[in-house]
């Protein structure tokens, strides 16, 4: 596993307590977890994502991401309905790996409260919640 | 004592080692109040001699083939198992040894088991089956709980011919969670009567045995297209006996979502009803929700190819309560013994052993038809049937036991319906003789 | 360091049974036909499964073969943590393979099958006598299978009581099977807290037990291999607030005529035969768990039970109260043949192979002090934890040492469980084990540990020994190929 030093934090997102991150992307949002997230959790095998339509609110569980060893539980940033899964996950699941922020994005929410989104971290906060 | 290497001397050495001055020390940490007082009031210890001599002096209290012709299915089956096989399963490398969480000490384990999980596939017509589970009463409940986690619906419906040991197991597995069990009713020829079933869509899975409790094969074909006239519901077929799938369709070929039942034909001594083995096989798409253990392939460091435990996060020691289940062991010898037990036979082998099982039963059958009895179930048979004898069968039994014949079990424990109908079986094992035998007695 | 026990050696490869065979060979004795035959319908009829078709020899060489990849209690010491690999008996395989037994069809009369009920009679009364647990059963098949009928008598228990509750108490050193048994009961685990001494603390106990709460599920001894000293205390907490106090057996090799569990608070517990009482693990399986319960939730336990009346033993139904049935026969007799084979050949010395069992975990505890972290620093029971920590700084962890191991000559211990223990290295020889076997895996630990010091590739690197290195599991779990 990596020294947080080695990490890399997207700028133009933020990130929950449980490690996911959400980008705004016009009235919708992305999600997925941080690189901390996945160094963490090691080679991923597979994610176990919602389907479309489905609502959660902020914290649900909306899915799992599991290495050969552990599963971890997924859970919402904001509260909304799912727009989108990333489909690509099925048969790569390593995209969660190599890229987190890009093409190991996970769901796209349609936020039911737009201002769910201001209560996260930014960038160097979460940086001080992981060294602290 | 042979199993202790300690002498008094190793003892006394290791106590100065640890600091303590007796066996008796070690135990300083339990309180008093939890301590025992008195010894163990056990028989024995017995000499190695003195323990056969006990243990035969038990078997010899048991009625078993050959001094005893034993015409019984039922869920337990006397078939032939090769010396070979014994022998094997004792080479103390597989049987000492533990679950294969090392692959690369225990790829003989590993490899045997994937040997099984693809044979069991090609068995059952499936494409992708577990390491194995307990027996297959367990293997079914585990089926129907699994069926209720993929669909997310909490009804199952069970046919009243799957063996009634069976769906006493699902019982108590669906009570505990609260999940409900709905019994589907038989139909004049000895088969199952899906014509009732309404609101499939409550339903997360529908079960039929089949040869099913009375023996007869079941119509999966027609029964499988009304399951599935609900896109969720699953299939689920059960048997007891699989070396029918010698000869007859396999449940996957005739749209079963889950086919598992008991293995113990397969290789595996009869030993008064267990262990047995649960042979559990289903479809790629449902192999996240799969119970059990999985070996999967893999490469090593160097490229050579190996085997593995696989999918690990589905079971208990990662999962824990949100685990497909909460099953830990497999049947890993049972598993081997049938791996072993079908690579003898082979597959030229299975289908013309599966054909005289069933020409056996035929041969009884005819024969009892002639002598006085019924045979009550117009569906097709594979090595057992039903019987039907005139009222006063009891006497003649009695009478055959003395002879040292069983002839079935009465199907009246479980159908009060049928008070004088009675469940009979024949293969290989049995004799044209020992079933003249029987027919005989069965007319006089 | 003496001449190392693992060497280098001839292994032969071996193709998958389908890689080899011939269409037409068999390797099995045809029986002889003497009726008819009789062919069904055509529309029911298959062509026959897709078997390979292979002689007697093909069949035997590929098995032997298989065999000589395998590492069994047979061929080294192998102390994995709470398996309790202790030499399995070669005189229980004799018993368990005798005609009586092997060939004895379940369903036969009471009456012709009296050898195997006396057995089964005996077995539950001796569990008993070792427990101080006054009802058993012996059906069921495996300890997670135990478990789970005894949260079943639990839950029977509640309900007959008129209170069905829904949470159960469980320590967070728990494996696994635990959580699992009691959800798929319908029970809601509630985690308990180990306090700084690794063991349950009273205090925390009650804070957590209600009356919506079934009862506890205790390892004891647990699985940091430490006996739980408030076990009393914390059984009248439970059975003050009317609950149930639940003991997974796995650790019963410990205590063995030293604790009485019924005499401790205990209610019902599982055992492990495929541990405790040396029936072989069979590389994975079968087990039995039997389940022992104080006097008044015998009417709950699983039916058929085995009766004696006048002299004669049967099996009786009559038990209305019943949770109902684990597996569709009665048990996995040709398991209890072997443990009855083995207690009949121990007797009272089944005392001296726990007090054995427990001199040398805490030997190898000694031994092993300071070659590896020791995170609870007590006497221990029949196994001992131990961490990667003092390998920390040089990046060598658990699993690196344990895959060394196996170059040595040994079975690796259990690894990374308890979860509360980081990097968990648990330990158990078991009494089967000599001191000169103990000593050499103490030599062999403490040149692997001396090799991460000075040279962590080997470690890295390891095993190169066996037939295969170590597996790339996360292929086999992203592209599943589970059938050939």
């Amino acid at each position: 596993m990596k020294e947080i030093s080695e990490l890399h934090f997207a700028e133009d997102v933020r990130y929950a307590e449980s490690h996911e991150w959400v980008r705004q992307e016009g009235d919708k949002v992305r999600a997925g977890i941080s690189d901390y997230a996945q160094d963490q959790l090691g080679d991923i095998v597979f994610v176990e994502l919602p389907e479309v339509g489905s609502s959660f609110s902020k914290g649900d569980e909306f899915g799992t991401v599991e290495s050969v060893k552990a599963v971890s539980e997924l859970y919402m940033p904001v509260g909304g309905e799912i727009t989108a899964v990333n489909e690509d996950l099925e048969g790569q699941p390593e995209l969660v790996n190599n890229d987190p922020y890009g093409g190991g994005w996970m769901i796209e929410i349609s936020p039911s409260d737009q201002g769910e989104m201001s209560s996260l971290m930014e960038k160097d906060a979460y940086l001080e919640k992981l060294k602290g | 004592m042979r199993y202790f290497p300690h002498t008094g001397e190793d003892i006394k050495e290791m106590l100065e080692e640890i600091g303590l001055g007796s066996l008796d020390d070690l135990f300083g940490p339990i309180p008093e109040d939890c301590r025992r007082h008195g010894e163990l009031d056990l028989p024995g210890p017995l000499t190695e001699w003195e323990l056969n001599a006990r243990m035969d002096a038990l078997a010899n209290e048991m009625a078993v083939p050959p001094d005893y012709r034993v015409f019984l299915g039922a869920g337990s089956y006397n078939h032939f198992v090769p010396e070979v096989v014994r022998q094997l399963l004792l080479r103390s490398e597989f049987y000492t040894a533990y679950t294969p969480y090392q692959p690369e000490i225990s790829q003989g384990t590993l490899q045997a088991v994937y040997e099984y999980q693809t044979l069991t596939t090609r068995l059952l017509g499936m494409e992708v089956a577990n390491a194995s589970m307990y027996d297959g009463a367990s293997a079914l409940a585990e089926a129907l709980l699994m069926a209720i986690r993929v669909t997310r619906r909490q009804k199952v419906a069970v046919s009243r011919l799957v063996h009634p040991f069976y769906r006493n197991v699902v019982q108590t597995y669906l009570a505990a969670p609260g999940y409900e069990v709905v019994e589907l009713p038989y139909r004049e020829n000895g088969t199952t009567d899906l014509s009732g079933l309404q609101d499939l869509e409550e339903y997360a899975a529908v079960a039929v045995q089949s040869p099913n409790f009375f023996g007869c094969i079941e119509d999966l074909e027609s029964q499988g297209k009304t399951v599935h006239s609900d896109q969720k519901t699953l299939f689920v077929v059960t048997f007891s006996e699989p070396l029918a799938y010698g000869l007859v369709k396999p449940p996957g070929e005739l749209g079963a979502d889950i086919a598992c039942g008991e293995g113990q034909s397969l290789g595996i001594p009869q030993s008064f009803g267990g262990p047995g083995l649960g042979l559990f096989a289903t479809r790629q798409k449902f192999v996240r929700s799969m119970p059990g253990r999985l070996v999967g392939r893999t490469t090593d460091k160097d490229g050579r190819p190996g085997f593995v435990l696989t999918l690990a996060t589905r079971e208990q020691h990662i999962r824990r309560e949100r685990a497909t289940s909460n099953i830990c062991s497999n049947h890993g010898l049972c598993a081997l013994a049938a791996t072993m037990y079908m690579a003898c036979v082979g597959g030229t082998g299975f289908r013309d052993l599966a054909q005289l099982n069933h020409d056996k039963a035929e041969y009884l059958k005819d024969g009892l038809r002639k002598s006085r009895a019924e045979i009550p179930f117009a569906a097709p048979t594979f090595n057992e049937f039903v019987v039907r004898f005139p009222a006063g069968f009891e006497a003649t039994r009695d009478r055959l036991l003395e002879k040292k014949m069983v002839a079935g079990i009465p199907l009246s424990p479980f159908y009060p319906e049928f008070p004088d109908h009675y469940l009979l079986c024949a293969t290989e094992a049995n004799t044209r003789e020992d079933m003249d035998a029987l027919i005989k007695e069965v007319g006089s | 360091m003496k001449e190392s026990l693992g060497t280098t050696g001839l292994v032969f490869n071996e193709p998958l049974l389908w890689e080899k065979g011939k269409k037409g060979r068999t390797g099995f004795s045809v029986p002889r036909r003497d009726v008819e035959p009789s062919l069904l319908d055509e529309s029911l009829v298959r062509e026959g499964p897709d078997f390979p078709d292979l002689s007697e020899l093909d069949v035997v060489r590929h098995f032997t073969r298989l065999s000589q990849w395998n590492f069994g209690v047979d061929s080294s010491m192998y102390p994995l943590g709470s398996c309790t690999m202790k030499y399995n008996p070669k005189t229980n395989e004799r018993q368990a393979a005798l005609p009586g037994f092997a060939g004895a069809h379940p369903l036969l009369p009471a009456d012709l099958c009296q050898g195997v009920l006396e057995m089964m009679f005996d077995l539950e009364h001796y569990l008993s006598e070792i427990t101080g647990l006054s009802g058993v059963t012996l059906q069921p098949a495996a300890g997670a299978h135990g478990e789970l009928t005894g949260m079943m008598v639990v839950r029977a228990f509640h309900r007959d009581a008129g209170s069905p509750r829904s949470k159960i108490l469980i320590p967070d050193t728990a494996h696994g099977t635990n959580p699992a048994s009691a959800a798929l009961c319908g029970f809601t685990p509630v985690p308990v807290k180990s306090d700084e001494r690794g063991v349950l603390s009273p205090e925390y106990a009650a804070s957590v037990m209600d009356e919506d709460t079934a009862g506890i599920m205790v390892t004891n001894p647990n699985t940091l291999g430490l006996f739980e000293e408030h076990i009393r205390e914390i059984a009248d907490i439970v059975h003050d607030k009317g609950g149930l106090v639940y003991v997974d057996g796995a650790n019963m090799n410990a205590v063995m005529g030293i604790v009485s569990m019924g005499d401790m608070g205990v209610d019902v517990m599982h055992l492990n035969l495929h541990k405790t009482f040396s029936t072989p693990h069979g590389g994975g399986g079968p087990g039995s768990g039997p389940v022992c319960v104080r006097k008044d939730l015998e009417p709950f336990l699983p039916v058929p039970r085995v009766v004696k009346k006048d002299g004669k033993y049967a099996l009786s139904w009559d038990f209305p109260k019943s949770i109902g049935k684990l597996q569709a026969f009665y048990g996995n007799v040709g398991v209890l043949v072997r443990a009855y084979s083995y207690i009949l050949s121990m007797g009272k010395e089944l005392k001296k192979a726990s007090q054995l069992a427990v001199l040398n975990a805490n030997y190898l505890k000694k031994k092993l002090t300071g070659v590896f972290h020791l995170p609870y620093d007590r006497p221990c029971m029949h196994e001992c934890v131990f961490s990667d920590k003092i390998q920390e700084e040089r990046k060598i962890t658990t699993l690196d040492m344990a895959k060394r191991l196996m170059d040595y000559g040994f079975h690796p211990p259990t690894i990374y469980f308890p979860l509360v223990v980081h990097g968990a290295i648990m330990i158990e020889p078991t009494e089967s084990e000599s001191r000169e076997t103990l000593d050499r895996f103490v030599e062999a630990c403490r040149a692997i540990a001396k090799e991460a010091e000075n040279h962590p590739q080997l470690l890295l690197e390891s095993p190169t020994k066996p037939k295969a290195r170590r597996m790339n599991e996360t292929e086999a779990a992203r592209k599943p190929c589970l059938a050939g």
